[in-house]
């Protein structure tokens, strides 16, 4: 599984590392971010994408667990 | 199910946004400019006295509406978040490039499709360039383009943008001898809408653009990056409702809301190349600061400092754009203005290559 680090990140930079990551073609793929504009747009390019989105959200993070 | 509920939340905003710019022009904005951030903020710029162009010198309660509209609607949502440090010198030195391409076009963004829908056909060469400009952001961006990671601030950094803006308002309504204006007749400084008229439609659009997360570049970057549509959306809705509320209003009351052509447009010249170019630097800097002008209002207004140091940015580019003859008028664009937008081209270029491929990924 990979996981992403995007806390800190403003968009569309989480969804162009998520992107890139998925080259890999991966069923998993964990992502962290931490603001909910972010958390959107991820959620809405993964499921693009085929993937189920699962949100955990701690405070301001959110840890997003994407799998097919 | 929630997908359709967005699209159709996005495209309602954007016909409402359409006809708050339209309605502006009603009650007394310049033509085609119901909204345009970049005007504001110049005119902003002078009345608070950091330029002397007696011609756009007015405080657009607009400005304040946008920021205390998305601060407000933020606050009930839980999204007000106090964050900066991702390069805020880079994104001010942006921001003072990006308002020398508005102003070199006579607009930003969001004026261009205002100015579009007015049927002002010297719009589509800026289209043309801001499509190109956010192009070449996207390049950079698929490239690893980054001004790297924003903290946590504490809480008063999130506010002072908003505390701001209603001091900013205080002056408007209690001191404005303070201030400096254009007066009436003596060019689009002189024109606009009541206070409490520009402020209410301010903070709606604030609150609609914090909702929708709306953005006028963000749409054909999105679209571009990852085929995603959504923002693009309010993009059009704004551009229809516009179009459609400006012919009505044409048909109805005989003035000029919607004129077709090229020459005669208001606050607006023909010069193609230099229109397209404004823009091409406008839409580039905006890929490369993640949003439009508009989208940097609504960002400070949700506690976003690297936002605000942005707008600042805007604000003394519009300062120098006018101190030093950069920007544009009626009359076409100014020696001096193509210089600094060659070299705004070369500037922003140079900051996406310095910020795309470098070897720390941290």
């Amino acid at each position: 599984m990979t996981v992403i680090d995007a806390c800190g990140l403003s968009c569309p930079e989480p969804v162009v590392l998520l992107r890139k990551a998925m080259f890999t073609q991966e069923d998993v793929y964990q992502i962290r971010v931490d603001n909910p504009v972010s958390r959107e747009n991820v959620t809405r390019y993964a499921q693009h994408q085929g993937y189920h989105v699962a949100v955990e959200a701690a405070g301001e993070t959110y840890t997003l667990t994407l799998t097919k | 199910m929630d997908r359709k509920k967005e699209t159709c939340g996005m495209i309602a905003s954007g016909l409402g946004i359409g006809l708050l710019a339209v309605a502006l022009v009603c009650f007394g904005n310049p033509a085609n400019m119901g909204f345009c951030i970049a005007c504001f903020l110049r005119d902003t710029a002078g009345a608070l006295g950091l330029h002397s162009a007696g011609a756009v010198q007015y405080l657009r309660p607009e400005i304040s509406g946008l920021v205390l509209g998305s601060f407000i609607l933020a606050l009930l949502r839980k999204e007000v978040s106090p964050r900066g440090g991702s390069a805020p010198l880079t994104r001010f030195v942006l921001g003072i490039f990006v308002m020398i391409g508005c102003l070199m076009f006579l607009g930003c963004p969001f004026r261009m499709i205002l100015r579009l829908a007015g049927g002002d056909l010297n719009a589509l060469f800026g289209l043309g360039g801001c499509v190109c400009g956010i192009l070449t952001g996207v390049f950079f961006l698929n490239r690893g383009y980054s001004l790297k990671r924003t903290y946590r601030l504490p809480p008063l950094e999130g506010l002072l943008m908003p505390i701001i803006q209603v001091l900013l308002l205080a002056l408007l309504v209690l001191a404005p001898s303070l201030l400096r204006f254009t007066e009436p007749g003596g060019g689009p400084g002189g024109m606009h809408a009541a206070t409490a008229v520009s402020l209410t439609a301010g903070l709606i659009v604030g609150a609609l653009a914090q909702r929708t997360r709306l953005c006028m570049v963000g749409g054909i970057r999105d679209l571009a990056l990852f085929r995603e549509t959504k923002l693009l959306l309010g993009f059009a809705a704004i551009f229809a409702g516009a179009l459609v509320y400006n012919l009505i209003l044409n048909a109805v009351t005989g003035d000029l809301y919607f004129s077709l052509g090229f020459a005669g447009q208001p606050v607006a010249h023909t010069d193609g190349l230099w229109n397209f170019l404004g823009m091409l630097l406008a839409g580039f800097g905006c890929v490369l600061l993640g949003g439009c002008p508009l989208r940097q209002l609504v960002l400070a207004g949700e506690g976003n400092t690297d936002s605000a140091v942005t707008v600042l940015g805007l604000m003394a580019g519009a300062a120098f754009a006018h101190n030093f003859g950069l920007a544009s008028s009626g009359d076409g664009p100014t020696a001096n203005g193509k210089i600094a937008v060659l070299l705004g081209i070369a500037a922003v270029g140079a900051i996406a290559c310095v910020n795309t491929f470098r070897k720390d990924n941290a």
